[in-house]
């Protein structure tokens, strides 16, 4: 088991990072101008409100102990109230976390469907036509704007053919799903691309690698020998790379999530930064963030997990 | 196979950039119509030969609203790779440069600003200092310098103990001629590269930030702009949404081409 070890250590080294991320959050909201307890309030907020908030951070005092304020709060799960909704905002966060995950779920699952076999065609057909056909075709695919994407989707499959609804969530398992396909597919086309390349490369390795030779020259087919040992071995780039893309995953949905009107955090921030609700901005910057470093934190563990070789 | 590619990648790379530096820079010539120019009765007119591209719900003509895209979207493009580019480099050759406690702390604040989703930070900084294109740039430049000066930073440490850098050491160049007139000229091939597949997501940030309404305002025509203002007509006027869309795919693309071509050529693989 020591070699899972890291899952106890590795938390220390984010520790740093967290703190920073929330440095650079609480710097973003006091570089706006004016009083911060009237920008946190909007500009209809009651005095007793104004002198609540002035104590609750302090404001009166130097900027490091309002810092110290500022994750004093953090640590007990206060992080403010939303001006627009009147409720707690990490209250508030919580009803939009599901489509957001949901979403980012389908995606990765979708991508990986579309990438894989592409990847394979292209690695076992390497340097022919259909090689270069995929090469072209996602050299093409990595520029292509994601909300615009999603509405020509929404042109082909939800107008021209009803297949899928337009836009919205629903409220039943089915109606979510359903309302999911779009989006996913939009952010899935745009991430395949990504994997794509990355995944034929490793592919063509292990095609090439000791393992792929020996399995061959004890006269495994060579269908099997991909199957096999080419396919496992490429696992684990391709669970690094999904991590090291989770951030431009999430920036693709807050846009996504808005094209879609999918009641999700992406939307939500969009809304809040309209409506200068910087304690909503403020807090889902945070848990973006830190959710960015989780699944970093996951992506170590699930690597270690698929492959006996890797120790951290 | 890389040396057939080679060429027809870059020639097509060029030849698209060179299209629509060629649209922006001739727009007004170019464009049949002005782009902002309302005709109340040519509302939302699908494809014709007096509208190619057809016309939008203020009858303005899309053909012409690309064209003139062409100058805002490139400029984003390239403005916004630009500052990164230039301060990224400082930061990342100091930082491999000068090591111990500098190089600690850079390198602490790049992990900070890679834990935020980049499109995240980008609006939280734009939803602090406003809407508009202006806040676009300071929000890129105060985020996207961070893979330049990794990539800097990751050249310079290898290079710093090359054999010619040594004995420039060894003549008594001082340090920061050694840094600007020896290292840094062989340390920014891979940044080179990299700024232009750093153009497509630059492009495709600006575009989407001006989707949703933070980044050029209407009436300004601006390809993600375009998209926004065309969703409500998607079902009956199609073509106002996707001329727009395809010029974004067009321009990315030959960034795309040409930063492969450039990686070919000077052997950079990212």
């Amino acid at each position: 088991m020591h070699r899972y070890r890291f899952i106890l250590t590795r938390p220390l080294q984010f520790l740093p990072v967290v703190l920073g991320v929330s440095l650079i959050t609480f710097v973003l909201v006091r570089l706006i101008p004016g009083d911060p307890a009237r920008v946190l309030l909007g500009a209809r907020a009651t005095p007793t409100a104004i002198a609540n908030i002035r104590a609750q951070y302090g404001l009166d005092e130097p900027i490091w102990l309002q810092y110290l304020y500022f994750l004093r709060n953090l640590a007990h799960g206060e992080m403010g109230t939303s001006i627009v909704f009147r409720i707690d905002v990490l209250d508030l966060i919580v009803t939009r976390i599901e489509p957001t995950v949901a979403l980012v779920l389908a995606s990765v699952l979708l991508s990986v469907l579309i990438a894989v076999p592409l990847a394979a065609l292209a690695a076992r057909n390497r340097g022919r036509p259909v090689d270069h056909l995929v090469r072209i075709v996602s050299t093409f695919g990595i520029g292509f704007p994601p909300f615009w994407l999603g509405l020509m989707l929404i042109l082909f499959l939800a107008v021209q053919v009803p297949l899928f609804p337009v836009s919205g969530y629903g409220t039943s398992v089915g109606e979510k799903l359903a309302h999911l396909v779009l989006p996913a597919l939009t952010v899935a086309l745009s991430l395949s691309t990504v994997l794509l390349r990355s995944l034929r490369a490793a592919m063509i390795e292990g095609l090439k690698s000791d393992v792929a030779t020996a399995a061959r020259a004890r006269g495994m087919p060579e269908g099997v020998v991909f199957w096999r040992h080419v396919l496992p071995n490429a696992v684990a780039p391709t669970i690094n790379l999904l991590a090291v893309n989770v951030g431009w995953l999430i920036g693709s949905t807050v846009v996504v999530e808005s094209v879609f009107a999918l009641p999700g955090m992406g939307q939500l921030l969009v809304r809040a930064i309209f409506s200068r609700d910087y304690m909503v901005v403020q807090a889902i910057a945070m848990v973006f963030a830190c959710a960015t470093v989780l699944v970093n934190l996951a992506a170590d563990i699930a690597t270690v997990a698929v492959d006996p070789r890797v120790k951290l | 196979m890389l040396h057939t590619r080679r060429p027809a990648a870059l020639t097509a790379g060029l030849a698209i950039l060179a299209l629509f530096v060629l649209a922006a820079l001739l727009a007004n010539l170019v464009a049949p119509y002005d782009p902002i120019a309302q005709d109340g009765a040519a509302r939302l007119v699908a494809l014709s030969w007096a509208h190619p591209f057809g016309t939008d719900n203020f009858g303005r003509d899309i053909l012409s609203r690309v064209i003139h895209g062409a100058r805002v979207d490139l400029q984003m493009a390239l403005i916004g790779v630009f500052f990164p580019f230039v301060i990224g480099t400082v930061i990342g050759s100091l930082a491999g440069f000068a090591g111990g406690v500098v190089d600690a702390v850079l390198m602490r604040l790049i992990d900070i600003i890679l834990a935020f989703p980049f499109l995240v930070l980008m609006l939280s900084i734009i939803a602090i200092l406003g809407p508009g294109l202006t806040s676009f740039y300071i929000a890129m430049a105060l985020v996207g310098w961070v893979s330049y000066a990794r990539l800097v930073r990751a050249q310079i440490l290898v290079l710093k103990s090359a054999d010619y850098a040594v004995a420039a050491a060894s003549l008594g160049f001082s340090r920061p001629r050694i840094l600007f007139r020896h290292l840094l000229p062989n340390a920014i091939a891979g940044s080179l590269v990299f700024s232009m597949s750093d153009a497509v997501l630059v492009l495709l940030s600006g575009a989407a930030i001006s989707y949703l309404g933070l980044g050029v305002q209407p009436p300004v025509a601006e390809w993600g702009v375009m998209v926004a203002e065309g969703q409500p007509f998607v079902t009956q006027a199609w073509w106002i949404t996707l001329f727009p869309g395809l010029a974004i795919v067009l321009l990315a693309f030959g960034f795309s081409m040409l930063g492969d071509a450039l990686g070919e050529l000077m052997g950079v693989h990212e």
